[in-house]
């Protein structure tokens, strides 16, 4: 194991610090493990309250700021947070105005998300809830635990964010964040498995020359382990599983996301033939992402996410946005 | 009768079980889930016995629901709600007396299973923890060893199912030939019972 690091035990609130150190307009709390925008709660503003286990960086600390996110809750590498995180983070950014959870469908981010709105309705703050669950490699059944929340997590929070910033109220923004979800869907693939600190070795055995199709973020296996495939393969295989269950409509917003440890040069080149894909199937696409947003520790792979959108999502996407990693307009 | 210090003592007994098992626990979850079912109960577990040290409670009902909230504030994921529950709840069907019957026990901890059960969604032959508390409360009726035996069988009886809930259940076929790591640590929570009641 080589890692930049210096005990497993103390990864996360090491992060957290040197978060803090470069980005002074965040307020870092980091015993509490709650990244909260400098300036709130902003008056009449609804607050964003997003979370997840830690290792899927920039996600989500790395989009809190103005039009986007108002507060995130880190967990452990891959573990959800606990309640008492997300609950101090409703009531720092909460205005009165109410606060949005956005969630990504994992049993237990939505078990404890579940157990804070409860505690913080309980404090008088208003909640709202969107649950991200756009995951085509997941067979959404009675048997599964659904379908899991990727790539679109990014769209919901950037486009409900701006919508927030914009002084719509919490029923409108959960409305757009829901709209967003239900507009999305995005496909992964995994070229290798992931070490995580704690283990120190790969999560799963994934022998060179092969790969994963249909992976999570969190080092799961995927849906079919496949020969090792070209950009040109992968990019047919992940866009048709995502326009298999799309089929859009409009024009879409295109996000070739890195899975962490694939360098820009293979993301540009495999988003050259997402865009291919696209055109051959008649797919306009208004606006393209490329880089490393939803990840995965060390894995190296991709993902596809495509958001079919209006004139009034591609707006609030286009909205000005200044958080870590995302920002744009201002 | 089984009083505060009966409830204290399997909590430091699970704890310690927890510290012993929890390298078996994370590879167990590294097959089918993320890697770190063992690590994440550890960490639950020493908030428990560091919050029993600091304010230690005047009850049985009292001590499993500090424990219980000891491990929904610590260890994330779905274990540390799952877990919670457990304890809390049972707890709770405890209420305050300063002893409980071993049937009062056996039929509290009934409660705080059928509270996970619903808060997880699951039900027995969804290779989850309630394959191995569902039998072990059932044999609750005949002595803490047998349930220890029952929850130990139901954990090894998930082995061939296939996963239906939480992140194994994204394997679908291919979660099959392995035993899920949170039966597993439920098993181990039942056999810290019957050791501390010495049996």
């Amino acid at each position: 194991m080589r890692m930049l690091i210096n005990v497993p035990e103390t990864v996360v609130a090491d992060g957290l610090r040197g978060m803090a150190a470069a980005h002074p307009d965040l307020s870092v709390d980091v015993d509490n493990r709650v990244v909260v925008r400098r300036d709130a709660p902003v008056e009449g503003k609804v607050g964003l309250v997003s979370g997840g286990g830690s290792g899927h960086e920039p996600l989500h600390g790395g989009f809190v700021g103005p039009g986007m996110l108002s507060a995130a809750c880190p967990g452990e590498v891959f573990t959800s947070p606990v309640p008492d995180q997300m609950v101090r983070a409703a009531t720092a950014v909460d205005s009165g105005a109410g606060v949005l959870f956005i969630v990504k469908n994992y049993t237990g981010d939505v078990l404890n998300f579940d157990m804070a709105a409860e505690l913080a309705e309980d404090e008088g703050v208003r909640v709202g809830k969107v649950l991200v669950n756009d995951d085509v490699a997941v067979v959404d059944s009675l048997f599964t635990a659904g379908r899991r929340g990727t790539g679109a997590t990014l769209f919901v929070e950037k486009i409900a964010g701006a919508a927030a910033e914009e002084g719509a109220p919490l029923e409108r923004v959960e409305a757009i964040g829901r709209q967003v979800n239900e507009s999305a869907r995005s496909f992964g693939v995994a070229l290798s498995a992931v070490t995580t600190p704690s283990k120190g070795s790969p999560t799963f055995d994934l022998p060179d020359g092969e790969l994963e199709l249909g992976i999570g973020i969190h080092g799961e296996p995927g849906r079919e382990r496949r020969a090792m495939m070209t950009s040109r393969e992968i990019a047919d295989f992940a866009v048709n599983a995502v326009l298999e269950d799309l089929n859009p409509s409009g024009p879409v917003i295109a996000l070739v996301n890195g899975m962490g440890a694939t360098p820009l040069l293979e993301l540009y080149g495999f988003n050259a033939e997402v865009q291919r894909v696209l055109a051959e199937r008649g797919v306009a696409v208004a606006r393209t992402l490329v880089g490393n947003y939803v990840t995965s520790l060390d894995m190296a792979g991709c993902s596809v996410t495509l958001c079919q959108v209006d004139e009034d999502l591609l707006r609030l996407w286009d909205a000005p946005v200044q958080t870590p990693a995302l920002r744009w307009g201002r | 009768m089984l009083d505060v210090d009966f409830f204290r003592r399997w909590l430091r007994a699970a704890a310690a079980a927890v510290e012993r098992e929890a390298g078996r626990l994370t590879e167990l979850d590294s097959a089918i889930g993320d890697a770190d079912h063992g690590s994440n109960l550890q960490r639950g577990f020493r908030a428990v016995t560091a919050a029993l040290e600091s304010e230690p409670p005047e009850t049985p009902g009292a001590t499993l629901i500090l424990a219980g909230r000891q491990l929904i504030s610590t260890v994330g994921g779905a274990s540390g709600p799952l877990y919670g529950t457990l304890l809390r709840r049972t707890g709770k069907a405890l209420g305050d007396s300063a002893e409980v019957t071993a049937e009062q026990l056996a039929e509290a901890l009934g409660a705080g299973v059928a509270a996970v059960a619903q808060l997880g969604g699951a039900k027995a032959g969804d290779k989850t923890m309630i394959d191995a508390l569902e039998p072990a409360v059932a044999a609750l009726g005949t002595s803490f060893a047998a349930a220890a035996t029952a929850a130990d069988e139901g954990a090894v009886a998930t082995v061939p199912l296939l996963a239906r809930k939480g992140r194994a259940s994204y394997l679908g076929e291919r979660s099959i030939g392995h035993q899920d790591p949170g039966a597993t640590s439920s098993a181990l929570l039942i056999a810290a019972l019957a050791a501390t009641a010495g049996e």
